[in-house]
This record gives C-alpha cells, sequence and structure tokens, in this order.
C-alpha cells in the first residue's frame, strides 16, 4: 500500500493505458491534476488555445492511430468547449476519453463558480459517463472508460472528476491497476452468428449484380485486406461511404467512388441497380439514402455491423450480420464463391465512363477541384487528408485519389466546421513522419484557428489549404439551387487576410490566385520543413456536382452545371 | 402487436434489469425523450440481484420510433437487460390507490362496492377511505369510474408491473386477474406496495 492523490493515480493509469499525448487546458477545478501531471514525461501534455481544439484534436488523433485520443479541461466553460469534440466523435465512433475538473463534491448542486452539471450535459452525445465521487474508484473508472471507449462501437467517454477527489490522499493499492473490467451491461459483439453469416455468404453467392458499401467500420475495425479479399475473390465492385474513404485503395480497377449527396453519379446508380447491397460497417446515413423509401429498391440488403441499433434503424435488411467488420468478414470470406462478375462489372465501367462526375470545367479563375487534384498529384495520394465541412469538404473527397489505409478524415456525421485544424494537428501527432494536408474553408477555419498557436508551438509541420471563396460556399449552394438564389447571410467581406495571419503565427503563409501557381506553391509548401498555410482564392460562383438533393433519389441527380 | 392508439402512436412495454446506481434513470429518459417517446407508466424497484433494479417502462411514441428503443436502451452500459415484451406472454399488473369521498351515509356504499371489486380498504377517515386497487388497467378503470358518483379526491397509480409468464404456468389473459392470489385481495398482507 502507498499514499497517492487522486491526481497521481489519474496520470498512473493513463501510463498503463498507453496514452502518450493529451490535449488539455487547465482551470481552478482541475489545478491538483495539472499539479501532477508533470511528473509524468510519458504524457505528453499538448497546451490548446481552446477546449474544442482539444476535444476535435483527440478525435483527429484517435482516427489517424487508432488509439485512444484523450483530452482535458477544467469544470464549466471548459468542459462545455469540449462538447463539439465530443459529439463529432460521438457521431464518426472515434474513441476518446475527456477528463474535466469539477467543483468539490460539497459545492456540487451549488452553482458554485465555473460549475456545470457536465455529465448531465454531455448525455447524448458520449457512449457513457462518469462522475467519480471517491478517490478510490479513480483507477478503476479510467479502466473502464478506455475499455468502453475502444471497444464494440468506439466512441467517447467523459470523466468529471471533482477537484477534492484529484487531491484527496488514500492509501492506494497498485493491484487496482490490474483489476480486470467487469460490465455486465457491455457485452460488444466480436464473430457473428454462423447461421447469419451463412446466410449473407448465399445471398453473395446468388446475387448477379452486387455491390460493397464500405463504411468507416471497415477502417475502425482495420479490416482492410479481409474487404479486398472478398472484392476480389468475388469480383464484387466497392462504393464507399464518405467516412469509408480510403477503406479500399481509390485506384482499384473494382473501385466505384462514394454515392449519395455529392458522391460520384456511377456510384448512386451503381447502387441503385443493384441487386445485393452489402452493407460492411456503413448506417445507411440519410446522405447516402435520400429518400428511404426509393433507395436501392431492387436490391436486397446484407448489413454486417459490430451495433445492434444500426441494423433496420433506417433501411430494411435480409440479412443481418451483427459482429465486428473483420471478425465478421474473416468468417465469410471462405464461404464465398470465387466468382466473377463480367457484364455487371462492365456495366459499371460503362456507367463510369457514361458518368464521368469529376470532369472539372475550364475556368479563368482558380478552382477549389483543381486545388484539390494538384495537391492530389503532388502527394501521390500518400498524404493524410483531414478536411473542415462544406464544398471543399466534398471537393476533397471526390478529387483526391488515396492510395493509402485509412489517411481520410472528416467530420461525417456531425458535419463539425472547425475539425480541420485540430483534427490535422492530432493526425499529425499521431503519425508525426507522415505528410498532413488539411483542407479548410475560410468560413471553417475561422472557427478554431486559434490552434494556429499550438500547431506552431508544436513545430508541427501541417500544411494548411483553405480554399478561400469569402464566402460559406455550401450555404450559398443550397441558397442559389434549394432557396430562389435567395441569399442571405453567405458572404465575408470582412475576412482576414490569412497569409499575414499566418505570419503573425510565424507560420509560413503563401498565396494562390491562378492555376499555373498551384504546383509552384504546392511544392514550396512540401518543402517547407515546418506549418504551412496556403492561401487559394477561389473562384465565388462554383457549386458541387453531382448533387443529389436532400431527401430525394438518385432519380434527381444533378451532374454537372449547365 | 403493439397496441395502436387513436392518435397513430404505438403503445409497447419493455422490462429492463439495470444497475442500481445514481443517474440511470436520466440515461434512460434522456433516450426517450430524444426520439419523441413518451413515458406512459414507469414502475422500478429492486430486483432479485441487490445491485440490479428491474423497470418496467411503458412507452408510447411513433410505431418504428418506439419498435426499436429497446435496442437503444441495450446500448446503455449501466442496462444489463432489456426486453420488449409487448408481443410476448406476461402477466402484468397494476396498483392503485384511491382516495374516495366518503361520509357517514355513503361510506357503507363505497365499502360495499369496494367489496365486490374485491378492493381492499387501506385507510379511513371521517369523510374519506383509500382503496388500493391491484388489477389491469380496466379494472382499475371502472373502479374509478364507478366511485366518481362519491367524488373521487385523489389518483395514484403505479404503472404497469410486467413478467414474462413461465413455461408451464397456467395463468389467466394477460393483465387479468389470477386466482392464485385472489385469497389476498381483502388484506393488505402479502402485498408490498412499496416495491413498486
Amino acid at each position: 500500500m502507498m499514499i497517492k492523490t487522486g491526481g497521481q493515480i489519474v496520470c498512473e493509469a493513463l501510463v498503463r493505458e498507453g496514452v502518450d499525448v493529451i490535449f488539455g487546458l487547465p482551470g481552478g477545478a482541475i489545478l491538483p491534476l495539472y499539479s501532477t501531471l508533470g511528473s509524468y514525461p510519458e504524457l505528453r501534455h499538448v497546451l490548446v488555445r481552446h477546449e474544442e481544439g482539444a476535444s476535435l484534436a483527440a478525435d483527429g488523433y484517435a482516427r489517424a492511430s487508432g488509439k485512444v485520443g484523450v483530452c482535458m479541461a477544467t469544470s464549466g466553460p471548459g468542459a462545455t468547449n469540449l462538447i463539439t469534440g465530443l459529439a463529432t466523435a460521438m457521431m464518426d465512433s472515434a474513441p476518446i476519453v475527456a477528463i474535466t475538473g469539477q467543483v468539490n463534491r460539497g459545492a456540487i448542486g451549488s452553482d458554485a463558480f465555473q460549475e456545470t452539471d457536465i455529465t448531465g450535459a454531455t448525455l447524448p452525445v458520449t457512449k457513457h459517463n462518469y462522475l467519480v465521487m471517491d478517490t478510490r474508484d479513480l483507477a478503476a473508472t479510467i479502466k473502464e472508460a478506455f475499455h468502453i471507449a475502444r471497444t464494440g462501437r468506439p466512441g467517447p467517454v467523459l470523466i468529471d472528476i471533482p477537484r477534492d477527489v484529484q487531491a484527496a490522499e488514500i492509501e492506494f493499492d497498485e493491484a487496482e491497476y490490474d483489476k480486470p473490467v467487469s460490465l455486465r451491461g457491455y457485452n460488444p459483439p466480436t464473430t457473428a452468428d454462423e447461421d447469419a453469416v451463412a446466410a449473407a455468404a448465399k445471398l453473395i453467392n446468388e446475387a448477379e449484380r452486387p455491390v460493397i458499401l464500405a463504411g468507416h467500420g471497415v477502417i475502425i475495425s482495420r479490416a482492410f485486406d479481409e474487404l479486398r479479399e472478398l472484392a476480389e475473390n468475388a469480383q464484387i465492385p466497392v462504393v464507399t461511404t464518405l467516412l469509408g474513404i480510403s477503406s479500399f485503395p481509390d485506384d482499384h480497377v473494382l473501385s466505384t467512388g462514394f454515392p449519395g449527396m455529392h458522391g460520384m453519379a456511377y456510384a448512386s446508380l451503381a447502387l441503385d441497380q443493384a441487386d445485393l447491397i452489402v452493407n460492411i460497417g456503413a448506417r445507411f446515413d440519410d446522405r447516402i439514402t435520400g429518400d428511404i423509401k426509393r433507395f436501392a429498391v431492387n436490391s436486397k440488403k446484407i448489413h454486417i455491423d459490430i451495433d445492434p441499433a444500426e441494423i433496420g434503424k433506417n433501411i430494411k435488411v435480409e440479412a443481418p450480420v451483427l459482429g465486428d467488420v473483420r471478425a465478421v468478414l474473416n468468417q465469410l470470406n471462405p464461404m464465398v464463391n470465387q466468382t466473377t462478375h463480367t457484364e455487371w462489372v462492365q456495366h459499371i465501367e460503362h456507367l463510369k465512363a457514361e458518368h464521368p462526375s469529376l470532369r472539372i470545367r475550364e475556368s479563368d479563375d482558380l478552382l477549389g477541384q483543381q486545388v484539390v487534384k494538384a495537391i492530389s498529384d503532388a502527394t501521390k495520394g500518400d498524404a493524410l487528408v483531414v478536411t473542415g465541412v462544406g464544398q471543399h469538404q466534398m471537393w476533397a473527397a471526390q478529387h483526391y485519389q488515396f492510395k493509402n489505409a485509412n489517411s481520410w478524415f472528416t467530420s461525417g456525421g456531425l458535419g463539425t466546421m472547425g475539425y480541420e485544424v485540430p483534427a490535422a494537428m492530432g493526425a499529425q501527432f499521431a503519425h508525426p513522419d507522415k505528410e498532413v494536408w488539411t483542407f479548410a474553408g475560410d468560413g471553417g477555419i475561422q472557427m478554431t484557428l486559434s490552434e494556429f498557436a499550438t500547431i506552431a508551438e508544436n513545430k508541427l509541420p501541417v500544411k494548411i489549404a483553405i480554399l478561400n471563396n469569402n464566402m460559406l460556399g455550401m450555404i450559398t449552394q443550397w441558397q442559389d439551387m434549394v432557396f430562389n438564389k435567395n441569399f442571405y447571410a453567405n458572404s465575408y467581406t470582412g475576412n482576414p487576410d490569412f497569409v499575414k495571419l499566418a505570419e503573425a503565427y510565424a507560420i509560413k503563409g503563401i498565396r494562390v490566385t491562378r492555376e499555373n501557381e498551384l504546383e509552384g506553391a504546392i511544392q514550396e509548401a512540401r518543402d517547407h520543413p515546418g506549418p504551412v498555410v496556403l492561401d487559394f482564392v477561389i473562384r465565388a460562383e462554383e457549386n458541387v456536382f453531382p448533387m443529389i438533393p436532400s431527401g430525394q433519389s438518385v432519380e434527381q441527380l444533378i451532374e454537372e452545371s449547365l | 402487436m403493439a397496441e395502436i392508439m387513436a392518435n397513430g402512436l404505438a403503445r409497447r412495454t419493455l422490462v429492463a434489469l439495470v444497475e442500481n446506481k445514481p443517474g440511470v434513470l436520466a440515461r434512460i429518459a434522456s433516450l426517450f425523450r430524444r426520439r419523441g417517446i413518451n413515458i406512459a407508466s414507469l414502475a422500478v424497484g429492486a430486483s432479485e440481484h441487490s445491485d440490479l433494479s428491474r423497470m418496467t417502462f411503458v412507452a408510447e411514441g411513433d410505431p418504428s420510433t418506439v419498435g426499436h428503443i429497446a435496442k437503444h436502451l441495450d446500448k446503455l452500459i449501466e442496462v444489463v437487460e432489456v426486453s420488449d415484451i409487448t408481443d410476448n406472454n406476461v402477466v402484468w399488473r397494476e396498483l392503485a390507490m384511491v382516495r374516495v369521498r366518503a361520509t357517514q351515509e355513503s361510506r357503507a356504499r363505497v365499502i360495499q362496492l369496494a367489496n365486490i371489486f374485491r378492493v381492499s380498504i387501506v385507510d379511513v377517515g371521517a369523510e374519506a377511505v383509500t382503496m388500493e386497487i391491484t388489477g389491469d388497467t380496466s379494472k382499475i378503470d371502472s373502479m374509478i369510474t364507478l366511485m366518481q358518483e362519491f367524488g373521487v379526491e385523489q389518483v395514484m397509480r403505479t404503472g404497469r408491473v410486467a413478467m414474462l409468464r413461465s413455461a408451464l404456468s397456467q395463468g389467466g389473459e394477460d393483465g387479468e386477474y389470477g386466482d392464485q392470489i385472489s385469497s389476498n385481495i381483502n388484506t393488505l398482507e402479502g402485498f408490498d406496495s412499496g416495491s413498486v
């Protein structure tokens, strides 16, 4: 037995969980923990400028590394600032543990200074959360939290620790750290029921026009080889969801893009014309299905998912398979006949030729699409790519040719503008030696650009590509196409000079206004050892196509601007 | 089949075994609230495990949403088990306490009716009596209706508690008052009204 403070127990438990970086910002109610943190050099603390940056960086770190991302904040406003990042992680199943300070136990419920009921506030945006009222429970709680965050369908877990629980000294037995987690109400599935797998295999073996819809689940369970084996073995074209991008190489002959609202027309048509959709770890999100009554009505559906609540939630499924994607594919692959679907694959090739979807038009002004394509060409599809949310995000998804597994990080579910800078920071911490590019809009970047300081301070060589049209591009597009050109609150007339702004943070800034400057500027940025902000001044009146308007079906697909 | 109500909403009965800890009910309520599901009744009490509680919900909402709610409940870490027993063979009961005006003149008739309904009188005051009714919803409804004539001062209903029938049990229809416990009805003995 040893005497330890709550703060020491937290730090030691984090070390045991393999944590190497923490994104955080201290405040009064978490100071006892912070006063201990410095004694644990294994835990590198990254001091962010805003707590939203901490939770989004933890999300980016988690997705890029496959490990649990950790963020910390104080009580009250510190904790509430984390919420957007927690919600982002919840929607996209990213494993995060957030640790917040809370006011002293005796003050809870008294509207004390900087008190917020953060476990109450984060109920709907966490997989689970804890308010630890006894220092003796800390070790077990942290172990449980990491277990819950990373297993099953991953997600964010918040641990709220009152100040006096952090500060208290207790007699502590180190064996506490090694107690196995036992949760009666939490038994995520791994392998699937054999009969369910057999039923799925039968549908695949009988199908004439099968399509795989690969989702984030493939990436989360690291089932890249298993997915490829299934696709190649039975010659099945693969479309991915937005979050499934980089689960299957873009240059593979069976790669068929991503479908849905701004996906490739041929991908949406392939889903519509298929007689079997093999959904692997995707959730039939509304951005893909549009009108669920008219979605892929010609096909039977197999749905492989670890979350029973996802099966049958949006779309009726003939063959549900409950389990971890990788485990299920390992069960399924031996049962699938090696075969070809020559006619169907030829038809898909024909669709790709008929509906090129990614044609970039001639333009005197610089276009966002050209920027993405130039960066994709320059990096040879090898970079880790992060985005914000909006037009630039869709152009990045469309025009970057991903070669490597798990190299695309975007807020698909929550659609969090402001994700671009902090998440890129997290991805760079996860992979210090990889080239990280983040695509931003001039709107989203202003939500979290306070983290420029954190990037500069930590000498992270992140390349930040702002597709700057001085407006909220996707808002403008919707007002143009859906709201009868009733433009309002869509343009920024007082944007900062992003090059000067970068320089103010001692970050290299480059402005690009013409297509013929692209190659040189991108090369200059890649050659620079530190962070770079590239301000690409792009054509403002440019919409993202293809487009299936919200709640419509493939029949309403608009291929390109007239 | 779920009961479809006049407004098109479905009513379903769920039973959950949950960790007996602070905040569990809030987590559960949050799932219902978010999806616009109304909790028509909720009964919570001890289970056969000292650290677990058993809850019975009657939930009303959009048929597909309310049909899916058990899966969402099951995802909560502190929910150990949950079943939607709407379509199962279950036995269920509800308890109500009803305070009825009963003056010297009317008291005899109130008690007489209570006896006919096999309802026990648990408190008698100068101006009112309190009766305890156990049974299905319709029995309690009819008893309250019948008492309107004397003046119903207060009604407190527990909501439904339900349990799957064991394979060999010879019970009546769902919610029907079985013979096995009819001997208890006029007495307080054997009833632990605090358990719901």
